[in-house]
């Protein structure tokens, strides 16, 4: 009960409207447009940093630590670098496409963190579908990485494009999916809302969903494992091989952004978002981003890549239906036994993902009956 | 049962990599940390002394890379031959340690050094005074086992890792 208790002892009043701003509307707007670019790019450095030193040292290296005090300085070395740098296009291009699929992916993943809540109420726009806009945006950025891909006039990046579709389209389900058990408990499909209800955490109440939307979500944003689009082994750099200069940074950005995006999400969606004891909000909100965004580096660095068809099935053969049955026991939970405590389902939910899980890798196949994942 | 196929194997390779980010990394920061070279190695240089030469030339046959050029005049009042010349092409030696081996007089020694590489091609050709021995060329201990009595037995590792275990 302890976690519940100091969440309920929060000096913050559970307000969900966003706070009142001098200036009216449009001070508000402009003021979180900046937090918002500011905060995404500050973060992706950071993100960047700490995927190149946490890596380096589970891989028993050291990582940048030549520029500036711990190497701090290397994303802005590795910045202005890579803005000085020639932009090709090759020949064979669709020159429109090419030059626009940088900024058709950039801007929907800056417009996730529109709906995300840095604190009570401190988010652009409090949205009451914000989750549902999250899902519909975060797909718009799958269309730039396609422009890539065709409009590079390049087999493989054309490959790598289609690849990325693919494992959207298919992952898409299992994640929605997982987000609607959050969105039962919860009641609400606002994230600020959802963050307000969560006296536990959700990861505690949703351990199976926490679950298949981790893993959808680190195949959404192309991480490795699932990095099958850019598979440097097979694809030279997928979707971006024809890039160079600024527009490769873009990409560059886009990517790391996303993983800040998606962490930002599950964040919120389960591990109580700006929530917490002590420390300010938006830094404990920033505290279990980078949390999030470091067990995806641990995962990155630790799971070889996954075959196409060992993608494909896992989402349809494992995810969809854990997650179908997910949904049904949470649904069940919610409607039957609506008073209970929730650490009663805590329980219940762990022993049911575990049971799960185990008896569904027992029947999960791929091929000809080899049992791989 | 067992649960190798349910995704233990996972949690088990996370563990790995968690242990490896807490552990020490393996790497050596090269021009700051050194790791100790062995000075009883054959390293990347020759050490030549003009007292005990005497001209042979054994060191210039055994060569297996002909990069030993030696040049001598007869000294007719001491009965012996004048080294006018000791010219070593450290471009083609191959640090093989056959001419110290097959030193009658042990005039010829290895070097411990290392990190001897030039600009120009030319300066890799070292004649008489360039190869004696000074406390910036130190001779090694290899085939020479009165020499590596005198060396200090020491570690290979580089100083702050010794530290550390000594601390332990």
């Amino acid at each position: 009960m302890a976690l519940a208790d100091l969440a309920l002892n929060q000096p913050l009043p559970m307000q969900v409207t966003p706070a009142d701003w001098p200036g009216g509307y449009w001070w508000h707007w402009l003021f979180f447009t900046v937090v918002i670019i500011a905060f995404v790019l500050i973060m992706v450095m950071g993100a960047i940093y700490l995927e190149r030193r946490a890596m380096g040292r589970m891989q028993s290296r050291l990582g940048p630590n030549r520029t500036g005090p711990f190497g701090l300085l290397q994303p802005v070395a590795d910045a202005v670098k890579v803005l000085l740098k020639e932009n090709i296009v090759p020949a064979t291009a669709d020159k429109v496409v090419h030059w626009l699929a940088p900024v058709v992916s950039f801007a929907p993943v800056l417009m996730i963190f529109a709906v995300v809540p840095f604190q009570n109420g401190a988010l652009l726009a409090d949205l009451n579908i914000g989750i549902l806009y999250v899902v519909a945006i975060s797909s718009i950025a799958t269309v730039g990485v396609f422009m890539a891909g065709w409009g590079s006039g390049n087999k493989y990046s054309l490959l790598g494009a289609m690849r990325n579709v693919a494992a959207v389209v298919s992952y898409e389900i299992p994640l929605v999916l997982a987000i609607v058990g959050v969105v039962i408990v919860s009641g609400s499909l606002s994230m600020n809302q959802i963050v307000a209800e969560q006296d536990i955490p959700y990861i505690l109440v949703q351990p199976l969903g926490f679950l298949i939307f981790f893993i959808a979500a680190c195949a959404e944003i192309n991480r490795s494992p699932f990095d099958l689009m850019e598979a440097d082994s097979e694809l030279t750099a997928g979707f971006h091989t024809e890039y160079s200069g600024m527009k490769f940074a873009m990409f560059y950005l886009v990517e790391y952004a996303e993983a800040i995006a998606m962490s930002a999400i599950i964040t919120t969606l389960f591990l109580s978002g700006w929530r917490g004891p002590w420390l300010p909000p938006w830094l404990w909100f920033i505290i279990k981003t980078f949390v999030v965004f470091f067990v995806m580096v641990w995962t990155r660095t630790t799971l070889p890549r996954v075959r196409i068809d060992q993608l494909m099935g896992l989402a349809w053969k494992f995810l969809f239906p854990l997650a179908l049955i997910n949904l049904f026991v949470t649904a069940i939970q919610v409607v039957v036994w609506p008073d209970i405590s929730q650490w009663i389902f805590v329980i219940v939910n762990f022993a049911i993902a575990a049971v799960l899980i185990l008896l569904w890798s027992k029947f999960f196949k791929l091929g000809q009956g080899r049992i791989e994942v | 049962m067992k649960f190798e196929r349910y995704g233990i194997g996972i949690i088990k390779g996370m563990v790995v990599t968690i242990k490896h980010l807490l552990r020490h990394p393996t790497v050596t920061q090269f021009p700051e940390q050194r790791l100790n070279i062995s000075r009883r190695s054959r390293g990347n240089e020759l050490i030549w002394s003009r007292e005990k030469c005497t001209g042979c030339a054994t060191c210039a046959k055994t060569c297996p890379q002909g990069a030993i050029e030696i040049v001598t005049s007869t000294n007719m009042a001491e009965n012996k031959y004048d080294v006018e010349t000791y010219r070593v092409d450290t471009g083609y030696c191959i640090q093989c340690g056959l001419c110290v081996e097959a030193c009658p007089y042990d005039a010829i020694f290895m070097g411990y050094s290392y990190e001897r590489a030039k600009y120009r091609r030319a300066e890799l050709v070292q004649t008489n005074d360039d190869l004696l021995e000074s406390p910036e060329r130190p001779a090694s201990g290899y085939f020479h086992p009165e020499i590596a009595e005198k060396l200090p037995r020491q570690t290979l590792l580089v100083e702050k890792i010794v530290e550390k275990r000594k601390k332990k």
